[in-house]
């Protein structure tokens, strides 16, 4: 049976990872609100402008080198998950969701292209041997508008010259604090079918101010930073999100664990005084004979 | 042609990277086009175009509203004007003090020309010159 002093030691053992949970938790509190506010203010930027290419993206097949349809022969996927762990299944949904896409794609003989953001997928990738075309790392929480351009950028070359066929993107979608959702969302090409089916307005002719090569220049680089902006902010919230409730479960576990150890403390308390009592009383009836 | 369900208002929508400006029904729309100042009534024909720094202007009944926009794009249908800009501010929302020392600050650079990027001063210039003009509207 343990001794009173091994039970004494863990608690304060757990007491000391109890309170470290809470302080992260807190963290994770704050760090959220501000992701949070970002990515909400964020979305309908993104939404809006996903419309606007989905309505003259059927206005210019083949215009530009980001509409041109080609045979599919490599599909990229770019995983985002988080640099530090901690944050429950977080990057796990993540990291099967890409391979469940990955799975899929190799079945139906194509080849596999791997881009990551973020360390926890970085290692995933790499502990299997998986080789990653392209990888960012140390972005989460000092993420600048700079580091979102370097990423569209490889995108966009690398489906210019024809590198990859087909952008996913698999990331985490905030749905409320305590709830993400896996995405794998595709990022190029802008297929046409799809842009009529989600507004309806493919068939809209437009008239095009400076020029529709112009604009089309501009706007499709910058529907894609746009795009993976918000993929990569959503991501945040979700990450700081998922660490909060984590945390929160492992102060509450913590709190039971002390409850049961102080009720075990007690109880070997007493059977020590009990068997003291005892000793001495067996003693003093020993003396009386 | 469509002639039963002709557009009477327009939804003028302005949205940047940092949340929704504005979102309501107004009857026209007068927006810095990079080609030129333009006008939008309802029906109008689906038209994009890219916006250069400069004013934007609504008109609901009597109401008339003043925007300060930063680049972007407009595209306009019968029925809606969607704004994607850089940043947006309404014309009482505008920090004058600001723009103004930002209007010195530029001028300043344009005149040591060999130690500041051009184009950088002459759009900062701008910005600040429009939102000044549109502060003034209120």
């Amino acid at each position: 049976m343990a001794t009173l002093r091994d039970i004494k030691r863990r608690i304060t053992a757990v007491k000391n990872t109890k309170q470290i949970t809470k302080a992260m938790k807190m963290v994770a509190a704050s760090k959220l609100r501000k992701a949070q506010t970002k990515m909400l203010e964020m979305r309908p930027y993104a939404d809006k402008m996903n419309e606007i290419i989905a309505g003259m993206s059927g206005d210019g097949e083949g215009l530009h080198p980001l509409l041109v349809q080609r045979p599919r022969r490599t599909v990229e996927v770019v995983v985002i998950t988080s640099d530090r762990g901690l944050c429950g299944a977080f990057n796990t949904n993540i990291l099967k969701t890409a391979e469940r896409l990955i799975k899929k794609y190799k079945e139906e003989n194509f080849n596999i292209s791997i881009s990551v953001v973020g360390k926890k997928a970085f290692d995933y990738f790499k502990r299997r041997n998986i080789p990653i075309r392209n990888s960012w790392l140390g972005l989460s929480g000092k993420m600048t508008y700079a580091d979102v351009q370097k990423v569209a950028n490889d995108i966009i070359e690398s489906y210019i010259n024809e590198t990859v066929d087909e952008v996913f993107i698999v990331y985490n979608k905030f749905k409320s604090v305590i709830a993400q959702e896996t995405q794998a969302a595709k990022l190029l090409p802008l297929s046409e079918a799809e842009s009529a089916v989600e507004t309806g307005t493919a068939s809209t002719v437009f008239i095009y101010e400076p020029s529709r090569e112009e604009i089309f220049n501009q706007l499709l680089p910058k529907n894609i930073e746009v795009q993976v902006y918000r993929a990569l902010l959503e991501s945040q919230a979700s990450e700081e999100g998922a660490r909060m409730s984590a945390m929160e479960n492992a102060t509450k576990n913590a709190d039971e664990m002390i409850s049961k150890l102080t009720l075990q403390y007690n109880k070997a308390r007493q059977a020590s005084i009990t068997k003291e009592l005892m000793d001495i009383v067996g003693g003093v009836e020993a003396l009386k004979e | 042609m469509e002639t039963t369900n002709l557009a009477t208002k327009l939804k003028l929508e302005i949205v940047t990277p940092y949340g929704t400006v504005f979102s309501e029904e107004v009857d026209e729309v007068i927006a810095s086009g990079s080609e030129g100042e333009f006008g939008v009534l309802p029906n109008h024909i689906p038209f994009l175009t890219t916006l250069k720094i400069g004013m934007l202007i609504y008109k609901k009944g009597s109401e008339t509203g003043y925007f300060f926009v930063n680049w972007g794009y407009a595209e306009v249908g019968p029925d809606k004007v969607l704004i994607l800009a850089d940043s947006a501010e309404r014309s009482d929302s505008i920090d004058v003090q600001r723009a103004l020392e930002a209007k010195k600050r530029a001028e300043e650079r344009l005149k040591q020309a060999e130690k500041y990027d051009h184009a950088r001063a002459t759009a900062a210039l701008d910005r600040a010159i429009a939102r000044i003009q549109v502060a003034e509207k209120k």
